[in-house]
């Protein structure tokens, strides 16, 4: 691995994949999760409720849970050398308990005179559908 | 269509909550960063925040007779709009600087944006939150412009 930024910068190039993660949340992490954040939304825990009043088929995965696991991809890949500046994402499918999801993310642009890097990034079901597409931009110093 | 939203719904377009002021403890970033699977050593060990912790630290805490049957408290910014089921819709996040143990932050949540959409899989109602964090000398530390679903 380069020691500095801008060696880091000089070895990226647009198209490089990211390392890929998987994830197969437990109820247990569910539960840690939501107590962290003060989340007491019953469907992630209960499950009788869950299908019976909000009509899901599973506990589902907490959205922001996800947006977490993809921004880890994105910083894991930049390492202590890199500056996050932004981070978007979105939910488009639902994500149940049981399932594994599979993170992964490629360079798209590289500005070699900023030091920016955008990042695609997508959290993907067992089907291979994308339920959370995101974007990064991280900054390499360059000096 | 246009149906779900009244005008008065809509006039709530710009209302903020109050500023919640909280200290970020090394205990409560070791927490979030294992709950969140982390791997990065400055995350586990609590010297720096994973940029997303600040999502819901300042949420706030009602007493549990203010829960409603979903579980959830209800939010003053879209308490009363006509759909109730909830879901995070996506999040826009701006980082200004790394979050880190003793920092005393602000945090201000404005509803900047209603809109209703009806599709394929029945109406929705988006509602766009953004949230200001800054530091005690009023600097930016993070903006988030957060969308959540009501269907």
């Amino acid at each position: 691995m380069e020691s500095t930024a801008p060696d880091r910068l000089g070895a990226i190039a647009e198209g490089d994949a990211l390392p890929e993660r998987t994830f197969t949340p437990t109820i247990a992490e569910l539960f840690l999760y939501s107590a962290i954040i003060w989340n007491p939304h019953r469907i992630h825990y209960d499950m009788d409720y869950t299908r019976n009043q909000e009509h899901y088929p599973g506990l589902l995965v907490t959205g922001p849970l996800q947006g977490d696991w993809l921004c880890q991809t994105a910083t894991d890949w930049m390492g202590d050398l890199g500056t996050l500046e932004r981070f978007d994402f979105s939910h488009r499918h639902p994500v149940y308990l049981g399932e594994t999801l599979t993170a992964s993310g490629r360079v798209v642009t590289k500005d070699a005179t900023t030091g920016r890097i955008t990042l695609a990034l997508e959290l993907r079901n067992g089907a291979g559908e994308v339920v959370t597409p995101g974007e990064a931009v991280i900054r390499f110093a360059t000096t | 269509m246009g149906a779900l939203l009244t005008e008065e719904h809509r006039a709530r377009v710009g209302t903020a909550t109050s500023p919640v002021t909280e200290t970020v403890t090394r205990r409560e970033i070791r927490r979030y960063a294992v709950a969140t699977r982390q791997r990065a050593t400055r995350y586990l060990a609590g010297d720096e925040a994973p940029p997303l912790f600040f999502q819901r630290f300042f949420e706030d805490i009602p007493s549990l007779d203010e829960l409603q049957p979903n579980g959830q408290p209800s939010d003053p910014l879209t308490h009363g709009l006509p759909l109730r089921r909830q879901m995070a819709g996506g999040s826009r996040i701006t980082f200004h600087r790394p979050i880190r143990p003793g920092d005393t932050l602000t945090a201000t949540r404005t509803l900047t944006g209603l809109e209703e959409k009806h599709g394929r899989t029945g109406a929705a109602i988006f509602c766009t939150i953004e949230m200001r964090v800054t530091d005690a000398d009023a600097r930016p530390v993070v903006t988030e412009q957060h969308t959540r679903i009501l269907r």
